[in-house]
């Protein structure tokens, strides 16, 4: 059972709360990757505030719950704040992302000790092994709870992936659902530009994968490919949700470009973002 | 000189595929990777007994890392197995974010550490692991000597809660440690008692640092001998009380001179006991094919390079 299970109206204001998060904590510190991390907010607040069965009283084994990795770990501000609304940790400790002595790391980090964080990230390609590592102890556990993961879709050029991509496939790594952030940007440019990923859904397909598509800023269509990938599992193959998402969603002068992956918006551009971001009763950290 | 009688030779990858099986029938946490090298590593026994806990990855060292990194978070013990080279060098930034960052308790298990790899050449003897390991923070870095020590490195390690970079070898070399030692991470080991130089010798050159130590007293030098077979952490009390008696020191261990043990010796002796430190090492230099005992002599490894590096340090000293 999700702690929140949260109803659609809810979750697009948590949504909306958790963007407002997240152009704060980067403007605050003039760094930051707000593009992806908008992008990706609806996927953290279906998976923390519907879809994932765990407990915020966080413990890194994670024995008899749904766990979450976060392979490009760039986006951390929708993590942290995503987190820190769950319950993990006071939303006031998003005023201390990416400065010194904070546990609220430029990039994920377990070495602070941050609630909710299970494996550093950062240096990319590294996430989805992991992630099956976990699903593949939680089968000598015994424990049927899922392993998700998302990684960047400018992150599948590295090989590591698709490494992981084979040895899943190859060992019936069924427990996991694993997401492609699939933006179309990286930060030289588009992905059809800097790497071609031709047909990623074939691609994945032919490493024997059980793979779907979502539309990843419409929650009733992202709950419902959920839905399906759950369905999908435990039979005998992993199951992939390549996720269309807009950078920058829900800011419009941020969306539809790599521009905005590593870039903290200016005091106007902030002001304009958060009246854009409207939420029934705001509750900024 | 203390003598050091063996009765057999053994490689010190078998005392891992020893260990390794040893704990798998007493500790159910403990899993085995491997990367296509299951022979090689001697993981056969375990892979056969424990089918369930063995986890085949494939010739893809990187994911192999990431795989046992996630694994430790369901409270697994991961040991994962291919030669040094691969463990290291090809994965290093793997085990920097995925394992020693995230403090994870990988048991990183490499063989065909060195130049005794033999005639495979260099794109395999890895002569920089040493340094590569003990750069990494929360890293522990352990080169045993013989086969029991392996074994019982092997096992003491899934006691230890950290990560673990444990280095052994192909070579069959005597066996001259006790069968039934008690493995203290951290500890060095008092092989010889001297005066005249302490020998700080790690993994295969410990028994070449025994064979000095006879030609040494023969020579009327009196040799003291220890086993440093944990790199970090550096067992310092035991450096520095050794150093105290006999003002000078060989490091040998079978690595590049730069970021292996002699380094690590040389900056506490920086910093706490001035004296002179000779190193027997490989001087900067890759590897080539060749029989172990031919590249060890033309490397510089032998017992002759040990002597001959300890009477430099006593003439140093007496300067």
């Amino acid at each position: 059972m999700n702690p929140h299970n949260k109803s659609i109206e809810e979750l697009k204001q948590t949504a909306a709360q958790v963007r407002r998060d997240i152009v704060r904590m980067v403007h605050a510190v003039n760094s930051g990757h707000p593009g992806g991390s908008l992008g990706c907010t609806d996927y953290f607040v279906a998976l923390y505030f519907k879809v994932m069965e765990y407990s915020p009283e966080f413990t890194m084994e994670g024995k008899n719950e749904d766990l979450f990795f976060l392979s490009n770990g760039h986006i951390s501000p929708v993590f942290y704040s995503t987190l820190a609304r769950a319950g993990f940790f006071d939303v006031k400790e998003l005023a201390t992302f990416r400065k010194l002595n904070s546990r609220l790391q430029g990039h994920p980090a377990t070495e602070e000790g941050l609630p909710g964080i299970r494996v550093a990230a950062g240096s990319l390609g590294q996430g989805l092994s992991v992630a099956l590592g976990a699903a593949q102890a939680k089968k000598l556990n015994n424990d049927n709870h899922l392993v998700y993961v998302l990684m960047g879709d400018g992150e599948q050029d590295e090989g590591q992936i698709w490494e992981a991509a084979m040895y899943a496939g190859h060992q019936k790594v069924d427990n996991i659902i694993a997401t492609v952030d699939r933006n179309h940007q990286q930060i030289d440019g588009s992905t059809d530009e800097v790497m071609d990923l031709g047909n990623l859904r074939a691609k994945y397909e032919a490493f024997g994968w059980h793979v779907l598509e979502a539309e990843g800023n419409d929650f009733e269509k992202l709950l419902s490919a959920f839905e399906e990938a759950k369905a999908a599992t435990g039979k005998g193959k992993p199951v992939m949700i390549i996720m269309h998402t807009e950078m920058g969603y829900g800011v419009d002068f941020m969306m539809g470009s790599h521009k905005w992956h590593g870039v903290a918006p200016n005091d106007e551009q902030l002001e304009i973002a958060l009246q854009q971001l409207a939420v029934n009763e705001a509750a900024d950290y | 000189m203390k003598d050091f009688p063996y009765t057999e030779k053994k490689d010190t990858r078998s005392g891992f595929g020893a260990g390794l099986l040893e704990l798998g029938r007493t500790n159910p946490n403990v899993v085995g990777l491997c990367a296509d090298l299951t022979g090689s590593m001697k993981m056969d026994a375990f892979k056969k007994e424990f089918p369930e806990r063995f986890f085949q990855v494939g010739i893809a060292e990187a994911n192999m890392m990431g795989l046992a990194a996630g694994m430790t978070i369901g409270g697994k013990i991961p040991y994962t197995g291919t030669f040094a080279n691969f463990s290291t060098g090809r994965v290093y930034d793997q085990i920097r974010q995925s394992i020693a960052y995230s403090g994870k308790n990988v048991k990183i298990c490499a063989s065909h550490a060195g130049l005794t790899l033999g005639e495979d050449g260099a794109t395999h003897q890895i002569l920089e692991d040493l340094g590569m390991m003990k750069m990494l923070p929360h890293m522990t870095v352990i080169n045993p000597c013989d086969y029991n020590q392996t074994k019982a490195a092997t096992i003491a390690i899934a006691d230890y809660e950290g990560p673990v970079y444990l280095r052994f070898g192909r070579p069959v070399i005597p066996v001259f440690t006790p069968a039934d030692q008690k493995f203290e991470i951290g500890k060095a080991v008092m092989l010889n008692e001297g005066t005249d130089v302490s020998i700080f010798a790690t993994g295969h050159l410990v028994w070449k640092a025994i064979q000095a130590g006879h030609i040494l007293a023969e020579k009327g030098i009196n040799a003291e001998i220890i086993n440093i077979h944990t790199i970090k952490p550096l067992d310092e009390e035991a450096v520095l009380k050794s150093v105290a008696k006999t003002g000078c020191v060989v490091s040998a261990e079978e690595h590049n001179r730069f970021g292996g043990l002699g380094d690590s010796i040389a900056q506490l002796l920086v910093r706490k006991h001035l004296a002179p430190q000779e190193y027997v090492a490989v001087n900067d230099t890759f590897g080539e094919s060749g029989t172990p005992d031919q590249l060890m002599e033309k490397y510089g490894l032998s017992e002759n390079d040990i002597v001959a590096a300890a009477e430099r340090a006593i003439s140093r000293k007496k300067q």
